[in-house]
């Protein structure tokens, strides 16, 4: 389903020259995730939560290495093959990344618009989805007219309609009180119970306690305990350093 | 009202009637096929008045002997037969020419007619004058007529006149994909975050680039169009005035090339379409 095989991740701009590549953001990361699974992805931030998410949505290549989403072999596929794959997984942004100017409704929409679904069949299901999430009054307003947490739910609902095989969050409970972060592990949890893959990346230390799930945990660019990792162990024993986590641990 | 709003967001997902809007790119374009309308018209105009005035230039110089005697003529065409800068010499039968004038003259019994020699010049651009003057040295009163020649030099600088029409058309589509160019890239900044969304979302670089396609081939056939009708009353007068010269029966409306302009617009949406096709599609390379 994701599988990583030491794999390392350069961004360009490192040095004062055009083309210079910076130092490993990832190195040697090597895991796998069975399909069906719900990872955890923990670290303190700047560990390379993100770089990893990135690699898994197909928003980067690996410098160095092998990554394999769902079948595809990113570091060496043409480009021409990666929207396919794109459009199997689902992924809500830290900052939800809601286009402005379309509505809550268009927003929800847009993945089965890019699927090429004719609006007829469309319809009933963005209303379904809208109602999943909780917020079918909202259809017709404007994503920046809602709370943190309702535009958090749209990120989500958009995530999930097109039926990912693959649903990444990045940090989905940043900008959520602990009532509504609990909420939204729940219908990530449901999700992952029809089937789907789910990877979240989090420094809560209690959301993670509260769900225990499998677990890689990052440090420096570096997967803490490759072991483990592959032998996928609970949560609360890869999160085992205290002074490792974030100051901004915990709700809002 | 709602379903109408919500029907036009589901064609325009990155919101480019928003961020691609206004009148620059419209007026430039159409500043530009006003240009291009009067480029054609005139590369059309110069093609009619060449075609004209060539079929009636057949004759090159003529020479003309007042009061001269057959004996008069034959010396003449001798004499220019002698010369190296003379193809060909033929002295018109008297009769023939009775009968060219007789429209203007009526009757020419009586009227002492002059002899006429056509001649032809190995090089059309020598000058037949030299030529006259020393005709003029064997048999005086010779008098050369070089109204060949000079059509000749009007139709090659009508032809050039065309030619200089078809570079200011390429001249104004290379103008006109670059003001599109820019207009896109400015798009693309303004719109940076949803099209990048929208590849996230798995949509093909076809699917982005063909909406900022259509969306600028649209704005620059508006342009064109508004442009290439305002050349509209200008073309009219012109062709009024030139009229008289190309010989044309029905001057104004008539004349005007109708197709060539009509293919203005959809010209323009050709070069919108494209220019922005290959614009975002290069933008789009920087993304994985």
């Amino acid at each position: 389903m994701v599988r990583f095989e030491a794999v390392g991740l350069r961004y360009p701009g490192g040095g004062p020259q055009r083309g210079d590549w910076g130092p490993e953001a990832l190195s040697d990361i090597t895991f796998a995730l069975p399909r069906g699974s719900f990872t955890w992805l923990l670290g303190a931030s700047g560990a390379g939560k993100s770089s990893v998410l990135k690699l898994m949505h197909l928003a980067l290549r690996p410098s160095r290495g092998e990554v394999e989403v769902l079948g595809l072999r990113l570091a060496r596929a043409p480009r021409s093959a990666l929207p396919a794959v794109r459009r199997r997984i689902g992924v809500v942004f830290q900052d939800f990344r809601l286009l402005p100017y379309l509505s809550v409704f268009d927003n929800i929409a847009l993945p089965l618009r890019l699927a090429g679904r004719p609006e007829a069949s469309l319809r009933a299901d963005v209303t379904e989805m809208l109602r999943w999430v909780g917020l079918e009054s909202k259809a017709p307003a404007a994503p920046q007219e809602l709370s943190g947490g309702e535009q958090q739910r749209i990120a989500i609902a958009r995530a999930v309609i097109a039926r990912p095989d693959l649903l990444l969050a990045d940090e989905p409970t940043g900008n959520l009180d602990s009532r509504q972060a609990r909420r939204l592990l729940a219908l990530l949890r449901e999700m992952n119970r029809l089937g789907t893959t789910v990877v979240v990346a989090s420094h809560d230390e209690e959301l993670v306690a509260r769900f225990p799930a499998p677990s890689l945990f990052l440090h420096e660019g570096r997967l803490h305990d490759p072991d483990n990792a592959r032998a996928l162990h609970a949560a609360g024993d890869a999160f085992g350093e205290p002074g490792e986590g974030d100051d901004a641990l915990g709700p809002a | 009202m709602r379903l109408a709003r919500r029907r036009r967001y589901s064609r325009d997902p990155l919101g480019l009637r928003r961020a691609l809007s206004g009148p620059l790119l419209p007026g430039l374009v159409a500043a530009m096929a006003l240009l291009a309308a009067l480029a054609v018209a005139g590369a059309q105009g110069a093609a009619a008045l060449a075609e004209r005035w060539q079929r009636g230039a057949g004759a090159a110089v003529t020479v003309q002997l007042p009061d001269a005697d057959a004996a008069a003529t034959e010396r003449a065409v001798t004499a220019l037969r002698g010369m190296e800068e003379v193809a060909e010499a033929q002295a018109m039968d008297a009769a023939r020419l009775a009968d060219l004038l007789r429209p203007w003259l009526g009757g020419t019994a009586g009227l002492p007619l002059p002899a006429v020699i056509e001649i032809r010049l190995r090089d059309p651009r020598a000058d037949p004058v030299l030529v006259g003057d020393r005709l003029a040295a064997t048999v005086p009163g010779a008098v050369v007529e070089a109204h060949g020649l000079w059509v000749g030099r009007l139709a090659a600088l009508a032809r050039s006149l065309q030619a200089l029409s078809w570079v200011v058309l390429g001249l104004v589509a290379a103008v006109a994909a670059a003001v599109v160019a820019v207009a896109t890239r400015a798009g693309l900044a303004a719109r940076r975050d949803a099209v990048e969304v929208l590849h996230g979302l798995g949509a093909r670089d076809g699917e982005i680039a063909g909406r900022f396609a259509r969306r600028l081939g649209l704005m620059a056939a508006g342009g064109a169009l508004l442009g290439t009708a305002a050349a509209v009353p200008a073309l009219v007068l012109l062709a009024d005035l030139a009229a008289p010269w190309t010989g044309a029966a029905a001057g104004g409306w008539a004349s005007l090339p109708w197709p060539a302009l009509a293919a203005v617009p959809p010209f323009a949406y050709l070069v919108g379409w494209a220019t922005a096709q290959a614009t975002v599609r290069r933008w789009l390379r920087q993304l994985p």
